[in-house]
This record gives C-alpha cells, structure tokens and sequence, in this order.
C-alpha cells in the first residue's frame, strides 16, 4: 500500500526498522495533498516547508539514537483550526479569525510535541465548529473523498477527510454535538469522542465549553487507542478536566467480546434512519454476538428531547463564548466605524458567517431575562434527566450500538438552506455529549452507491476500555478495507 | 470662589448658607444601600497565573487567559476563596456549603472576555451584618452577600484631559483585569449618609486587620456604589431608588449621597417623581447626573460558568480559615481596656487601625507606662502624623525610639515639651539639615544601613556574645566583648561601627587615592 495510507502504527514499525525516513512519510503525504487538496479542500493552511525541516531533525534524532521512536514519532498529523497552535494562524474557519495568530499551545498540541509529532496543517472545518457538513467555512466547503459531490460531514470535515484521503496519517478533531463521529461515518475512518474532561479543552477555541471534548481521527482503532494514550490526561489549566489515572488504551484492543452486555438503543434504530444504514448496523450487531456479546434492547425515552436540549444549551454557551470576538484585541474590525457600537456591531456582522449568526442570536434568546426560566433552565433539567437514563442503562451494559448518522453523505447544498433538516444530522451523536460519554464512530460497511456507514459505540463515563474493545472487536469481524477513488 | 468654597467643610461649618438643607428636620428619611467592591491582594490574579500590579508599565502582567485570547481557560485562585471566606466570616455571614460562579456578559472594551466571571444566586456568603458605632447609637447593617468576580481591564482616553469625549482614541491596559475583587452588598439598611461613610470606615478598617486587600480608595482597591431612595419618616415602603456610582472617597460618599438624598426629597415635596436610574458623582460640582435611565439597563444574560466546577465549603476547610482570622477592633479594644487599663475610648481609638494598635503593643513590651503610650499616640505622634501626611507603618521613629524618649522623659533628662520638639524636627530634618551642612563644608554625607551597628565590637568585628540586642538589650549601656576584651559605651561603639561602614563606603567611591 502506497505509503500515505499506511496506519501510524505500521509507520512506527518501519521507523524503527529504519525501512523509512520521516522524510520519505512526510514527502508522500504533500505529494498526496498536491494530488487531491484542489477537489477536496482538507486544509485552511499548509506547513509544508517547517514539516519538511522537523522531519529532517527528527530523521537526525532518531538515527543518532537521540531519542526513541514512539507512538507518533515524525508522524504528519492534521490539526483541526480551531486548536491553538503557537505562532501558526488559528481561524476556526472564521473571517473573524483569519489572520489570528495564537501566543499559546493548546494543552494537546504540547503532548503531541513532546512525542515529535509533525503538523501538516490546519484542517478545514466549520465556522467555530457549527455545522454538520463542513459547508459553513469561510475558506469553502470540504468535499468527502468517495463522492465530491457530496458533503464530508462536520464540523471536524478536514481533520476527517484529511485521513480518508492520505493527505495525513492521523488528526485531531473537536466534538460538540458529533463534530467527529458524525465525519468519521461519512468517510469511513474511525473517530473518538473521549469521555467530557478526558482531553484538556485548554487552547481549543470554545464553541459550547460543557460539551466540547477534542479526540483523534484515524484510520484504524489501534492508532485511535494510540492517540488516546498521548492526549488523555489531567491539566491544571483545565479546571473541567478529570483527575482520574489514565490507562494504556492499546491495552483494551480485542480479539473478542466474551461476555460483554451490549445494549442497541431503541430509539436510534428506528424513525428517521436510511433502511441502509439500519441494516449495515444490523449486520454489525449480529457480529457482536457471534464474537461473544450479549446483545440486547433497550429503551431510553428521554432521547427524545436530546436534539431539543442540545440546540438551547449549545448557541446559549456559544452567543457567550463568542462575545470575546469584538476587534477590540485581535482579529479582524471593522476600520470605518465612527462608534465603539458601531465598531461591534460591523466587525460582528461582517466577521461572523450566517450559522454562526443564527445560533449566537438563538443562545442570546435562550438566556434573556424573562427566558432564561423557560429555556436554558429547563433545558439543563431535561439535561439532568437524559444523564441519569444513561447512568440507569450503565448498570445493565457494559457498551451501547447504535448509528452514527442517520443518512449517508448527502449532497452538497442539500440541507444547507434548511438548518432544521441539517440538525438531524446529528440525532444519534448529540445525547452522548449532553451525557458527556465517550463514544467511537467505526465503519460498518459501503451503502449501495460506494458511501461509507457508520457504527457508534457508547461506554459509560471514563468506561473508554469497553469502547475500544468491542471496537477493536467489530473492526476486525467487519474487516473494511476499502479506500475511495478521488 | 463659590464651588472652592463648597470642596472645603471647614469653611462650610464657619460660614452656614441661608437655606441648608436639614435632614433632620425634612419629613423625609434616606434609606440606603451599599455595594462596596475590595480588590484583595492575593500574588496572582483570580483565573490566571499573572501577578497582580500596581502602577508599573501598561499589559505587561497578561498572559491568554486574562487577555481573553481564543481557547483560554480560567482556574480558580484559591487563595482568593480563602481570603473571601475570611471577609464573609468576618461579617458574620453563613458560608454557603457550595458556591459557583456565573458569567456576567456585556460588551466593553475593558473586559477581555466580554463577560464577567462573578456569582449569581449561590454567592460564598450570605446574611451577615456589620455593627457600625454612631457615638450615641449604634447602627446594625445587614449583609446581603459577599461574592468574588474578577476585576476590569482599566481604559485610558488620549489627550491632555483623559476624558473620552475629547479623546482621539482609548487604550487598554489590561493588568488590572482578573484581579480578584469581592463585592459586599448591604440590605438598605442605611438611614443618613453620614451613617453611610461610618459603615465605609469601618469596613476598611476591619478588612485591613485581616490583611487580604489594601482597602485603599484612593489606588481603586475599595470602591463603593450606593442605591439611595427617600421615604415619610413614619413609612415602611421603600421609595424608588437611584444607584449612584463614582463615590470615591469617604467624602465624597458623604457629599454625594447628601446631594442625592437632598435633590430626591426635594423633587418629591415638589410633587415630583424619582425615575429608577444610575447617577455618576461629579466631585467637581458635588453633584449627581443621570449616566443612564433603567431603560438603557443591560440584560446581563447572567447562565453558570461551564468552564468552572462548583466549589464545596467543607465545614473544615471554613473552620480551618477561621481559625486565621486575627483578632478583630472590637475584641481588641475590649482587650486592651482590660490589660492595659485604658479607657474604652482610648481603646477603641487605638484598636481600630491596626497598624495603631500593633505600634501601641510595641511599646507597650518595652515601656511599661501603656497609659502615657497611649496619650502620647493619640496626642502629640499622630497629630505629627497626620501633618506629615504619612502613615504609621511609614515613619522613621520606632517603637523603640518612642519608648526610649519616654524614659528619658521619665528619668528628668528632657522634659515632655522638648521630646515634643524632638520628635517635631524628627529625624528626617536632622538628616536634611545635616546634609546641607555637610555639602556646604565639603564633607562626604554618606548614609549607611545601621544594621547590627549596635552588637557589632568596634574592636574586633564580631558580633559579641553579650552586645546589647533587641529590645531586652535597650537597658545595657556599657559591655564588654567577650571575644576581645574591648569595654565599650553602647552608642559610642555604635558610632564607630557607623563611621567605620561610611569610611568603607567611601573608598569605593574614590578608589584613585
């Protein structure tokens, strides 16, 4: 296989073996980027030249003995743009933020230094992470591998399409309501969403901070067990982060699911989801039981309102965490402005694309006096609720199965004039992040018409060795091998 | 002349206008609230690791965090929660067993983050009071709240008047922002504005025993806003309030709530109505206009800070900070009548500063007439004081120095009007006088750090066995060096020491010879 498709597992390996050089890994991927980047648009910016030098430092590194090749060791990675990288433009797909340069490393980015990794670039996505289809960027919309006509999903569309396509080994991504699942089941990588406070959210430029998490976008789940190692783990500067040890994720990889009590959510396999990908999903839980599960049904009313809930709670956090960007400190502002109001009110309206506009208007709404009682209030009750029916469920199973999205891809433009429509992307993924549980999209298969589907394993809180083991698990009972033609 | 006139109450007092306003008389009765805000003085800020600042050059102590840069988070000092919970303590509050904070939004260019982290509806304290002494009454304030946010970037406006309306542009300079600050809310408990600055008083002095803030309104680090609404004396409703901000001295609390107070009955007996709104102090005119009507208020959007936790109030993390709480002006002046002997206004006068009273119990170990140290601090040492503008901390006479000056008094050496004078041409004349002479003469002047002139042997060097030391030693006038035998005068031997440093001092300075 050609080298740009190789997992990072593999490449450490050869590494190690010196049967390659960074050098060699890093030039195959910008080849690869300068073949398909033009119809795919993975990236906001490139860093092609300081990537070639630090994959030249660490070549030297590693054959004077210097330092050890690790899990990472030289490897190109996509960074998604909404995580701080020191000195590097961070726009969150933002006009607002188009010529930002952050002071400061996000709490990720240093781990990943310390391992030696080698950042390709900053990752399309959409504006500030809003969005399901990576259509709302104001750098243009990312087109999925297996069918540019069609959207990536979203908000982590680079980071996702990046790996599906060889234009990096691995990424990272953000989740708020599915932001790298959601991607991952469109153009069948594997994508984490770790348990909330797992990952420092420090330098990941907040969208809605009680449901934000940032995980790893890979090509298999060896290589997202791997990732997790590197970047799970306490931070002080993080006061939302959990203290609780971290275990060796590679440990929890499987062979089987002896024993393992497998709930399939009800509400999620029926109603609004393509008979296509029920049935792929189908196929997957059949799988589990042969590989040793207990598979079960099981019924969580409460789902019902998870979309509801998200979409007051999320632009609520969001029309605050958004407020900074006035032009008042950094990034872009209106020059003709004659008043301070004035100056807000342009930089805002001309900085901000329309999504992003609708939900900071929505959120505003939602915490009003007068509102506050009736929205957000009550959202955060129903909240609470949907919390302890995941917690009831996790006394009687060790993993959840469901779909990770309800459709395969979609067209571009299809969904984008109807935000109801394109929020329904997200109905499988959002109830996780309400209930801050890690959770893995894995590939189920190919529809008909060549599209990936996507398979969501939930575990309970800090439960992500039950995740990684059925996933590890299906991987291999499911075997999918298949890489788009571009 | 008129408006010089009117800055200065003294010359008030002697020359009554014709139509004084008196409250006493009006039908009237003021109620009033305060909200006082106490920048605490914690090493670090209240989210971030930056030191906190005074006066030194524009954002250098700022880091991502208080500059509200994208991806930021905040962490909660707490050394300022425990600071906090000694002031709530201190005003008799109840420690609620978990406190959160809240965003506070609004746009302004002083707020980095363009939203406030302060406390909502689970403040840290709640239901206090603070008793404040009237002289024939005394006054129970109650505490509503005590909870901590974080303080404001601070704007400076270009031009020769630093005024916004006649300013090019603005700058920001955000080293105050994230300091943490605390704000203590009071019920309209307040029924005069003298009554208003009595309660200002002694809140800074109880808070300065504690030693968590400066409390000094003149630097910024205590602040007071007042909600003043007027009401008939036999009425139990409370009347509309007005919230006047700006009030930033005791004096200019007193004057501005007078002025407010006045202008409200007065638009009342007038058949007039008061409009809800805040009202800006304007020192200038001693008077109050209207900076916003409650119509323009904000919709603050207050939701619970979600990149916080809760803080839980363990019943022995609250006793644990109790146990550090010094002892307070009241307990003290109730102390000192009893030990020293004093009477309870000498000892109230001298256990509220407490500075004061920790330069009284100085004394009082090495001189044993507490009486006459007391007569002494509050007569002649602080008129002195007050006319060198300085603060006791900062004067050059010791409590030694005073003691020792008693007992020179005391053996018939000086009498107490010359100690006086002594005291009055103070140290610091002696040394200017001194210089003067010397540079008129051509004579070095040179100052050295006199430490440790005292125990040194001017003989040999070592600092001797039996040398006079501390204070136990101030009885000791002549001794003998244990380590070479030299007998020697206690200030005599001093003064060779001094000599010898100034000498040492100087051949570094001329070298050449």
């Amino acid at each position: 296989m050609e080298i740009h498709y190789l997992t990072a597992h593999e490449l450490k390996d050869r590494l190690k073996k010196r049967e390659i050089s960074c050098r060699e890994i890093v030039e195959s991927i910008y080849s690869r980027i300068e073949e398909v980047e033009d119809k795919l648009n993975s990236y906001i910016r490139l860093e092609k030249e300081h990537a070639l030098s630090r994959a030249g430092e660490i070549d030297k590194l590693i054959n004077s003995r210097a330092i050890e090749v690790a899990d990472f060791t030289g490897i190109p990675i996509a960074i998604k743009d909404n995580i701080c990288t020191k000195n590097i433009t961070t726009t969150c797909a933002s006009r607002i933020l188009e010529n930002y340069i952050p002071i400061y490393n996000a709490s990720v980015i240093d781990r990943l230094e310390s391992r030696n990794y080698i950042l390709v670039g900053k990752a399309n996505m959409d504006e500030f992470a809003m969005g399901s289809s990576n259509e709302n960027s104001y750098f243009g919309p990312v087109r999925n591998p297996w069918d540019t006509e069609r959207v990536p999903g979203g908000s982590s569309g680079g980071p996702t399409v990046s790996v599906a396509a060889g234009e990096a080994i691995c990424s990272l991504g953000s989740d708020t309501g599915g932001s790298i699942r959601q991607p991952a089941s469109l153009c069948g990588v594997v994508g984490f969403k770790p348990t909330y406070g797992r990952v420092s959210r420090y330098g990941l430029v907040a969208f809605a901070s009680s449901l934000d998490q940032i995980g790893p976008l890979t090509r298999d789940v060896e290589d997202c067990a791997a990732m997790l190692n590197v970047i799970c783990g306490h931070d002080e500067n993080d006061s939302t982060s959990i203290n609780a040890p971290v275990p060796d994720f590679k440990s929890f990889l499987a062979e089987d699911m002896k024993g393992m009590k497998i709930g399939v959510i009800k509400e999620l396999m029926s109603g609004g989801i393509d008979p296509e990908v029920k049935e792929a999903v189908q196929r997957t839980i059949k799988m589990a039981g042969d590989a040793g599960g207990k598979v079960e049904e099981v019924s969580i009313p409460s789902l019902e309102y998870a979309l509801d809930v998200y979409y007051i709670i999320a632009p609520s956090e969001a029309s605050s965490n958004l407020s900074r960007f006035d032009g008042v400190r950094y990034g872009y502002r209106n020059m003709k402005a004659k008043t301070l109001r004035e100056m807000y009110q342009r930089t805002r309206a001309e900085g901000f694309g329309e999504e992003v506009k609708r939900r900071i208007m929505i959120g505003t709404y939602c915490l009003s006096a007068g509102y506050y009682d009736a929205y957000y209030e009550k959202a955060q009750r129903v909240r609470t609720l949907i919390i302890n029916d995941f917690k009831k469920v996790f006394d009687r199973f060790d993993v959840l199965l469901s779909p990770t999205s309800p459709t395969t891809a979609f067209k571009i433009g299809e969904r984008i004039e109807d935000p109801l429509t394109m929020y329904m992307s997200d109905i499988c993924t959002i109830p996780v992040n309400l209930a801050g549980l890690p959770a893995v999209s894995i590939t189920a298969g190919l529809s008909e018409g060549r599209l990936p589907i996507g398979l969501q394993i939930i575990g309970n809180i800090l439960r992500e060795d039950n995740v990684l083991k059925a996933a590890s698990c299906l991987e291999k009972a499911i075997g999918f091998a298949d890489k788009p033609e571009i | 002349m008129e408006t010089e006139n009117r800055n200065d109450p003294e010359k008030n007092e002697n020359k009554p206008e014709e139509n004084k306003f008196d409250l006493a008389e009006s039908k009237y009765e003021p109620v009033i609230g305060l909200e006082a805000h106490v920048e605490l003085c914690t090493r670090t800020k209240m989210f971030c690791g930056c030191k906190l600042s005074f006066g030194e050059d524009k954002n250098i102590y700022t880091c991502p965090v208080c500059l509200g840069h994208p991806g930021s988070l905040p962490v909660t000092n707490r050394k300022a929660v425990q600071y906090a919970t000694k002031i709530a303590l201190t005003l008799n509050c109840k420690i609620k067993d978990y406190t959160i904070f809240h965003r506070k939004n609004y746009f302004y260019p002083d707020m980095p983050k363009n939203y406030q982290i302060s406390q909502y509806d689970l403040p840290l304290g709640v239901n206090g009071h603070l008793d404040v002494e009237m002289g024939d009454y005394t006054r129970r304030v109650g505490i509503t709240r005590v909870h901590m946010e974080e303080d404001t970037g601070k704007l400076l406006h270009t031009g020769t008047t630093g005024r916004i309306s006649e300013s090019e542009a603005s700058i920001v300079d955000f080293n105050r922002a994230g300091t943490p600050l605390i704000e203590i809310v009071t019920e309209p408990d307040i029924r005069s504005p003298e009554e208003a600055r009595e309660y200002m008083i002694a809140l800074r002095n109880i808070i300065l025993f504690l030693d968590v803030s400066d409390c000094s309104m003149e630097e910024g680090s205590l602040r007071c806003d007042a909600n003043v609404s007027v009401r008939k004396k036999d009425s139990e409703k409370i009347g509309t309030k007005t919230e006047i901000k700006n009030l930033n001295s005791f004096k200019f609390l007193q004057k501005g709530l007078e002025y407010e107070v006045e202008r409200q009955i007065k638009l009342l007996e007038a058949g007039g109505k008061v409009i809800q709104q805040t009202r800006h102090y304007d020192s200038k005119t001693s008077t109050t206009k209207v900076l916003r009507s409650k119509e323009e208020a904000h919709d603050y959007r207050y939701f619970p800070e979600p990149d916080l936790v809760p803080i839980y109030m363990e019943g022995k993390m609250v006793e644990d900070i109790k146990k550090t709480i010094p002892e307070l002006p009241s307990a003290k002046a109730k102390r000192f009548e009893k030990q020293y002997n004093l009477s309870s206004y000498d000892s109230n006068f001298l256990a509220n500063v407490r500075d004061l009273a920790d330069y009284f119990e100085k004394c009082c170990s090495c001189y044993d007439n507490a009486k006459n140290i007391a007569n002494w601090l509050m007569g002649d040492f602080s008129a002195l004081l007050n006319k060198e503008k300085m603060a006791i901390k900062e004067s050059r006479v010791t409590p030694e120095n005073l003691c020792r000056m008693l007992e020179i008094i005391d053996e018939g050496k000086i009498n107490s009007k010359m100690a006086k004078s002594v005291l009055d041409a103070g140290w610091g004349i002696l040394k200017t006088q001194l210089k003067y002479k010397a540079i008129a003469r051509s004579v070095v002047f040179e100052e050295v750090n006199e430490k440790y002139t005292t125990q040194i042997c001017s003989g040999c060097g070592e600092i001797s066995g039996n040398s006079p030391k501390g204070r136990a030693g101030l009885g000791i006038r002549e001794w003998i060096c244990c380590e070479c035998g030299a007998i020697h005068d206690r200030d005599i031997n001093a003064a060779k020491n001094i000599l010898a440093l100034g000498h040492e001092r100087l051949a570094v300075g001329i070298s050449v010879l």
